[in-house]
């Protein structure tokens, strides 16, 4: 089987165990990113896949071949450090051109992959710059440009747009996922940027405390999350605890909620996204609870309801805002298809 | 901050007492020993007054050209040998554990307390028959009989190498603990190996670093003159053991004073040099 296949990956840095039994296969041409707040290891996870750091136990194979003690050098893969790493001492044109003067590829080889590569990243011309000179932007362009340099078989980023301004980052984003899809690649990015997950990845692998917590297409990640740590982490959610009552159903703050499949649990948690929220007059088999804030962003406006002491939030767009006030005795209507029920 | 430049006689006030320093120990003893350097010997006495150019004239000779020669090339080869050995110590040094370079850094400060004297004494010991390290490896069958490995030239600069050692580490030690270690790692993952790493960006990127080490080794080692008294022969001695004998032994003031004047002069020209080569390298 081809692909990057990671099998119960665990690093220890003495008691401390930063990976702990990670287990992911990662089908060619695909965009991962790694997310999770930091902490998590996803950064020591992708420093294995690159060699910098040697797992204690488990093994990494790429392209069916075991790679697990193969050193960095001849792994030929492509990185993009969070500090970028650029040679100071170098120009952009020779930045870009180190993996292969390494190589040995003859000079002008070399000068011809360098003005493709700068041609790619917008920045022909560039290549005599002193890469001190250049802008970040610039040389979050030029840091990719070099990794890139030999077609390598895995393109790995770790952290690559967080130096960048809000604004810019969104852009390499869109950029970033255009370039993969155009080279094919198979592609790892470390992030603890959510929207940077959900703009670029293919699969978003959501991480914590060492451990994978799901690992899904951004679509699935958010509409159904795995755990009540995905759920939070992933955009906002309301966590709502549920009890079966006698007859099987699932009930929560006492008000039945009709057609929730269970996972058999006697109680538990279930995430209800705020732009699924439905807020309607009380009574009638909704959860009862009155208005305490509503909040008008222009865009969306979220509209805070507290029931049975727990604040339940709502996202709305302008045009189909519920028409309510603060203080305002309403009812909460969940949807069984939009509730989704958290593993423990 | 943004400083204001000096607008008052005043303002230069902070700058009175190191100037002062500056002018009683070093230009006015300096000036003294140029002044000198014209002066005329006297048979039999000390020196008087004059201004001639005999002590400059004397000096322009095969032999003190030869001492000259050696004294450089000798300051030189303890700078790279110094480099040599240093750069990748360091390296390593300030990839190691913090309480492992704590532990390298007091034992190289520990070196710095010891004269030149008890080095180079206890290097003669290390080196020679009786009780040298020779008889370690008699001891371990690697050799037949003890040797004496002094005097020699390997002496001269493995003593002169091990005291200039601590500076060159505590030049370099503050560059490579700030250089940016995820450097080798991209190179690493761009496919150099780790020490084609350490020669390609390293090395490269602290080139200005290394320069500014080999200049102050070679001028320290210039002025080095009981060691290759020590451990060498007479032809591994240096300008400046010639100049002390002038000074001391001979009483010849006014040919020392000449020696020394353009022993600075050789070794400004030569530092002008290596700083302008290094300039131009960079503009290019």
């Amino acid at each position: 089987m081809s692909g990057l296949i990671l099998s119960n990956v665990t690093k220890q840095f003495g008691t401390f165990t930063a990976v702990n039994d990670v287990s992911l296969s990662v089908p060619d041409g695909t965009f991962v990113c790694l997310l999770g707040p930091s902490g998590c290891g996803k950064t020591t996870l992708m420093r294995m896949i690159a060699g910098l750091d040697l797992p204690t136990r488990g093994s990494i194979r790429l392209g069916g071949e075991d790679i697990t003690q193969v050193a960095t050098h001849k792994r030929n893969l492509g990185m993009v450090f969070q500090s970028l790493a650029l040679f100071p001492h170098l120009t952009v044109g020779e930045n870009i051109a180190y993996a292969l003067r390494i190589r040995g590829v003859p000079k002008e080889e070399q000068t011809k992959r360098v003005d493709e590569l700068l041609a790619m990243i917008h920045l022909g011309g560039f290549a005599d710059r002193s890469v001190t000179k250049l802008s970040g932007g610039q040389r979050q362009r030029v840091a990719i440009a070099r990794a890139l340099a030999i077609s390598p078989k895995l393109f790995l980023l770790d952290e690559p747009l967080s130096a960048l301004d809000a604004k810019l980052r969104e852009a390499m984003q869109v950029e970033l996922r255009q370039l993969q899809q155009q080279l094919g690649i198979t592609t790892i990015v470390v992030t603890h940027d959510q929207r940077e997950a959900m703009t670029m990845a293919d699969t978003v692998v959501v991480m914590n405390g060492g451990e994978i917590r799901q690992a899904a297409a951004p679509v699935d990640i958010y509409r159904r999350p795995a755990d009540s740590f995905v759920a939070d982490f992933i955009g906002s959610t309301n966590l709502l605890p549920y009890t079966v009552d006698g007859s099987g159903r699932a009930t929560v703050f006492g008000t039945p909620v009709e057609g929730l499949a269970l996972a058999g649990a006697m109680a538990g948690t279930i995430s209800v996204r705020p732009e699924d929220v439905q807020i309607t007059a009380p009574g009638n088999g909704t959860i009862d609870g009155s208005v305490t804030f509503i909040r008008d962003l222009g865009g969306t406006v979220e509209t805070f309801v507290e029931a049975s002491g727990q604040q339940i939030v709502a996202v709305s767009a302008p045009r189909t805002r519920p028409e309510v006030t603060v203080g305002q005795q309403v009812g909460i209507r969940l949807d069984p298809a939009t509730s989704v029920v958290l593993a423990r | 901050m943004r400083r204001e430049p000096p607008q008052r006689l005043a303002d230069y006030g902070p700058l009175l007492f190191p100037a002062g320093m500056l002018i009683v120990f070093f230009v006015i003893p300096f000036a003294t020993m140029i002044a000198v350097s014209f002066f005329e010997r006297e048979q039999g006495g000390f020196y008087q007054p004059a201004f001639v150019w005999d002590n400059y004239a004397r000096f322009l000779s095969l032999f003190f050209g030869k001492v000259l020669g050696f004294s450089l090339f000798l300051a030189v080869a303890v700078a790279v040998a110094c480099i040599v050995i240093g750069v990748p110590f360091t390296y390593l040094m300030s990839r190691a554990a913090r309480k492992v370079q704590i532990l390298w850094l007091v034992a190289l400060l520990s070196i710095l307390s010891l004269s030149e004297v008890m080095i180079g004494f206890a290097w003669s010991t290390l080196f020679s028959r009786t009780a040298g390290l020779t008889n370690l490896l008699v001891a371990i069958g690697i050799m037949e009989t003890p040797q004496a490995l002094t005097p020699s030239f390997g002496a001269v600069m493995t003593a002169m190498t091990y005291q200039a050692l601590p500076y060159t580490v505590l030049v370099l030690y503050p560059a490579l603990v700030r250089l940016d270690p995820t450097l080798t790692e991209a190179a690493r993952t761009l496919g150099a190996s780790p020490i084609r790493a350490f020669f390609t960006v390293v090395v490269p990127a602290l080139r200005n670093t290394i320069l500014a080490t080999l200049i102050m080794v070679f001028i320290f080692a210039l002025g080095s003159y009981l060691l290759p008294q020590l451990l060498g022969r007479p032809q591994h001695w240096t300008l400046s053991v010639l100049i002390t004998d002038q000074a001391i032994y001979q009483s010849n003031m006014p040919f020392a004073a000449a020696m020394a004047v353009f022993l600075v002069l050789v070794s400004l020209a030569l530092v002008g040099l290596a700083v302008y080569a290094g300039r131009r390298k960079e503009a290019a």
